[in-house]
């Protein structure tokens, strides 16, 4: 927390991007988290994403539910739209503005007790629909904003602040994302923006559902000896097993890789994925084979972190729905009322 | 890189740049604070100690701090520190009873102070409190130097010489005015335990062109004519004057002159506008008044009739530059300008002259008739005799003659104290958190953007109408308030360790100014392609800290750091601290005795 405003200084040489915006303007309210939470180093790497990508600030709809986590679109793109909604039910007002109007990019912030405790039904509907979205789970095993129960994310086995010991499996929002179908999913840590920022922007670049678990310690309630969610812990056992460059389609791929050492992935818009591989048999393309993957590892007591999967060809719900291609709000009346013949022949079609 | 030793005290003074620019070191955020408070004798105390002239240098500067000053490098206009130094001079109380007092005891040295200009006075201030009989000689019969003699009225009015001079003479300093040394190698036969000469650089340059001896009777040298003025023996000027020369003294002589008769006054310089020695500030407040200022003209020869001067021709130059950037002045082909004109003042430099020290004495000159000086100790080549001011380098300003002055101090204190005069002890340095309570902080850090505030001046028509009127009215208490407000408490540092940090990022999150990278060690240069914002401003700093966990460095960038303290604010470990840096000078006395207590 925070009383001060931060200064409207910036750096005289900070760089611009293609639209004339360095990164602070892509910053929002000045962020009343607890000092050093995990969650405001996230909104750091959105916020740096975002200018990265010279996305043009009211193209872009923030979604969130309740938690830390979901306070967090305030502190981030300040001339974007933003819909704070109730409990767990950030994914149906998502899908919903989605499906209004498609040519929005569609930011979902969650936390893993908004995602994983009460809005898991939501969350996993949300992926197994497709809906074309960045959906950003902060996660810190706690509900940090009701003052650090355990979540539906904490560890069998990790020790609360207060000592307790949780005895209930905890849920893997990768895992299951993977499962449910989503076309892109990754996992990563709010400590490593080296890691983050590229994920991040492929997986606004990615068409379909992306989803990016993003280990997140609470300072407050988690980042303790015997918490699985803390600073120490994640850099201790984190398995990246890659690392990646975004390259838009606007750049040259300029960076010489050698050879055998990196994967190029081309998503939809041309964007590019250079994949440079860390675990050497790791497969981006195999859903199941990165589920086996996972499990090996979280026995062993370890977090895999990169992007674990992304499917080549992906569609969205708007392409399963064949909805029309403008958004509901360029319609006009001649769209909308399309007369007595087009009438007929629907009811026709019905008899 | 190798970590940043911050205990160094040049590591944060370096940070306070207009402390660091300032030649003797005044701490001026710490003043311009207390000014804020309102504590103006406070802020005058401070001034007092380091500069010894403040009401003097509160109007009449040079100002080097202002040029550093950090809300240059991300704003556009310095905080107004000269004018802020003022305002602690013009709203102190009565501060007599805080100044040292004569000394109880005199401690039998008897030291021969040569000239009674801002140098002398500063080693007399230095040490008469330790019990030294110091002794000013002087030919003028008042103390001051070109202080009170070149400097106009207008700009500084003798009120707040007297008032200052008389600080220091008060400590019993004896002043001999009207008394001019003549022979050095006689001063030195009267058995004074040191000599310092202060004693100026009082020659003006004369302009040697035709029709220099048939005109002379209208053609004055600048800082002789400033001089005269100042005693009451020049009260008038001819309608049209033309000034020759570009530095300060050229600045006073158009001024003085628009205030005696001049109506029509031009200052004409060799070369260009922007090259002219005098400061910006200077050149506006001459524009102000109406007075044209004309560049690439040289002087060809003074037109005259029957004995009066008719005016001045120039030759019309341009700039040139050769393969290796040096410029050269080359006749530009258009024909000459002729100024007509009642007189002129030749205001194009000054010299040192020393006809009253003898060559064979021990005390050592270069080939350019200058003393052989030591800059660190103020020492000539004889080792009993100090210089300091514009004798000893040539003509600087009023804060390098007080710097010189401590200095000379120093050295004179420890040759009589039998010690090394090399052996100079670092300045003592003390750091204190500013922490108050989670969110509060000791000092303002809310940093806005705020443009410069403008001091008032004297309405122009009055003003020109009376020679002594001064024309600056100095800040009121609401524009002082104001203007201090944009000081960035650069004093307060940024200070981290290591070991409380966890890596979170919060502080690399809010810095406004992009100033903190946690990465990988490298050299240096490297380093500073590789941050987070590029630190490309090589006469600034980085802090490099290791021992972090991930084998990381911290690595800031001093050059833009606001000091908001918004680092330390949302570190949840407390691993940065915002601590006042304060640094005490040595001065002659115990400060400046070998062995002292280290520094930080
Ligand atoms: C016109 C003009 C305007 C200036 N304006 C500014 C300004 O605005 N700000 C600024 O910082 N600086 C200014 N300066 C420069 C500043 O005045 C000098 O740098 C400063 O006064 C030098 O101090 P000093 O102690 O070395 O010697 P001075 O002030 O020159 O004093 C030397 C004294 O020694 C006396 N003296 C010389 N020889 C002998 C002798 N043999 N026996 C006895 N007495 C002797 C002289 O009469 C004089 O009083 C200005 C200079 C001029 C000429
Ligand atoms: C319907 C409903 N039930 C319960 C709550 C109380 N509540 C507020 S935040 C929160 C948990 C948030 O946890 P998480 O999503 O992990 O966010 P964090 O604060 O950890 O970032 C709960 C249970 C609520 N606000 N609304
Ligand atoms: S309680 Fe935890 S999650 Fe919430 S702001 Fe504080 S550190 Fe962050
Ligand atoms: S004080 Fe800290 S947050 Fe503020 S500009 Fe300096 S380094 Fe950045
Ligand atoms: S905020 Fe503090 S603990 Fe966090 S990275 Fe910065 S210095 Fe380290
Ligand atoms: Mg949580």
């Amino acid at each position: 927390m925070t009383y001060l405003a931060k200064p409207k200084f910036h750096h005289p040489a900070l760089p611009k991007n293609a639209l004339g915006y360095t990164h602070r303007d892509y910053e929002g309210a000045v962020s009343t988290l607890c000092a050093g939470c995990g969650h405001d180093s996230i909104t750091a790497a959105i916020i740096q994403a975002c200018f990265e990508l010279a996305i043009e600030p009211h193209r872009v709809a923030k979604i969130s539910g309740i938690g830390c986590s979901s306070k967090t679109p305030t502190y981030m793109l300040g001339n974007s739209h933003g819909f704070n909604s109730v409990h767990g039910r950030m994914p149906s007002i998502l899908t919903g503005a989605n499906l209004a109007n498609r040519d929005l990019i569609y930011l979902g912030i969650s936390g893993d007790g908004d995602s994983a405790s009460i809005g898991l039904g939501q969350f996993a509907h949300c992926l197994r629909r497709g809906v074309n979205m960045v959906y950003i789970v902060e996660n810190n095993g706690v509900y940090g904003l009701t003052k650090g129960q355990f979540s539906a994310t904490a560890d069998r086995g990790s020790k609360s602040k207060r000592g307790f010991i949780n005895t209930d499996n905890s849920i893997d929002l990768v895992a299951m994302a993977l499962q449910l179908g989503a076309s892109f999913v990754a996992r990563s840590f709010s400590g490593d923006k080296q890691q983050l920022v590229p994920i991040i922007k492929a997986a606004i670049a990615h068409r379909g559902a992306a989803f990016i678990d993003v280990i997140s310690p609470c300072v407050a309630f988690n980042n303790h000896v015997g918490s699985t969610k803390s600073f120490d812990f994640v850099r201790e056992h984190n398995e990246a097993v890659n690392r990646l460059d975004f390259i838009s389609t606007r750049m040259p791929i300029e960076i010489s890789y050698e050879p055998g050492t990196v994967e190029i992935v081309e998503q939809h818009d041309g964007s590019k994925l250079a994949l440079r591989k860390l675990a050497a048999d790791y497969d981006v393309h195999d859903r199941t084979a990165a589920l086996g993957f996972l499990q090996q590892h979280a026995a062993k007591g370890q977090i895999v972190t990169g992007l674990l999967y992304v499917e080549k060809d992906a569609k969205d719900l708007h392409a399963h729905l064949r909805t029309v291609d403008k958004p509901l709000n360029a319609l006009d009346e001649k769209d909308l009322c399309p007369g007595e013949k087009a009438l007929e022949a629907i009811n026709a079609s019905l008899r | 890189m190798k970590n940043t030793d911050i205990a160094a005290p040049d590591y944060f003074h370096k940070v306070i740049d207009c402390q660091w620019a300032c030649p003797a070191h005044t701490p001026v955020p710490e003043y311009i604070r207390l000014i804020a408070a309102r504590r103006y004798s406070d802020a005058y105390m401070i001034n007092w100690w380091s500069n010894v002239f403040p009401g003097i240098l509160g109007r009449t500067c040079d100002r080097p701090c202002e040029p550093a000053c950090r809300r240059m490098r991300v704003e556009t206009e310095p905080v107004a520190i000269c004018r802020l130094k003022r305002v602690a001079a013009d709203y102190k109380d009565d501060i007599r009873a805080r100044l040292p007092k004569p000394a109880a005891r005199k401690n039998g040295r008897r030291i021969a102070l040569v000239g009674g200009g801002p140098a002398s006075l500063t080693v007399a201030r230095d040490l008469a409190p330790l019990g030294y009989h110091c002794v000013i000689f002087d030919q003028d019969p008042q103390a001051g130097g070109m202080i009170r003699t070149q400097i106009p009225k207008f700009r500084l009015p003798d009120s707040v010489i007297d008032e200052e001079c008389g600080y220091i003479l008060d400590l019993g300093v004896e002043f001999r005015g009207g008394q001019r040394i003549d022979s050095m190698k006689a001063l030195l036969a009267e058995g004074w335990d040191a000599v310092f000469v202060g004693c100026g650089a009082p020659r003006g340059r004369d302009l040697d062109i035709p029709g220099r001896r048939e005109a002379a009777a209208h053609i004055h040298i600048g800082i002789d004519w400033l001089s005269s003025i100042s005693f009451g023996h020049v009260n008038a000027i001819g309608r049209r004057v033309v000034v020759l020369g570009g530095g300060n003294t050229a600045m006073d002589c158009c001024r003085s002159a628009r205030r005696l008769g001049g109506e029509e006054v031009h200052v004409v310089v060799r070369s260009g506008f922007d090259e002219m020695k005098a400061s910006p500030w200077e050149k506006e407040d001459a524009m102000h008044e109406g007075i044209p200022i004309h560049n690439y003209l040289v002087p060809k020869h003074f037109t005259h009739d029957n004995g009066r001067l008719t005016g001045v021709t120039f030759e019309k130059v341009k700039a040139e530059y050769d393969s290796r950037g040096r410029r050269r002045l080359v006749p530009s082909g258009e024909p000459d300008q002729h100024f007509p004109c009642d007189d002129v003042l030749v205001a194009i430099g000054q010299e040192n002259a020393f006809p009253w020290i003898e060559r064979d004495i021990g005390i050592e000159f270069d080939q350019w008739g200058m003393p052989k000086v030591d800059p660190r100790t103020m020492a000539s080549t004889h080792p009993k005799v100090f210089f300091g001011g514009d004798a000893a380098f040539g003509p600087k300003n009023i804060i390098w003659a007080v710097a010189h002055g401590h200095e000379a101090a120093i050295s004179i204190d420890k040759l009589l104290n039998g010690e090394d005069i090399n052996d100079r002890p670092a300045p003592a340095v003390e750091m204190i958190s500013q922490k108050m309570g989670i969110h509060e902080w000791s000092y303002k850090n809310e940093v806005v953007l705020d443009q410069r505030y403008k001091v008032p001046l004297r309405d122009k028509v009055v003003a020109l109408k009376d020679i002594k009127a001064e024309v600056e009215l100095g800040f009121d208490e609401t524009l002082a308030f104001q203007e201090a407000g944009r000081c960035l408490n650069c004093d307060v540092q940024t200070v981290f360790t290591s070991s409380l940090c966890i890596e979170c990022d919060a502080c690399v999150d809010i810095c406004p100014m992009d100033c903190i990278t946690f990465t990988q060690n490298g050299d240096e240069a490297e380093l500073r392609g590789r941050l987070n914002a590029p630190a490309t401003n090589l006469s600034q700093d980085l802090y490099v800290q290791d021992g972090l966990k991930t084998g990381r460095v911290m690595v800031k960038d001093e050059d833009v750091c606001l000091h908001c303290g918004l680092c330390a604010e949302r570190c949840p470990t407390g691993a940065w601290d915002m601590q006042k840096f304060l640094l005490e000078m040595t001065y002659a006395g115990n400060s400046c005795r070998p062995q002292r207590r280290s520094a930080a």
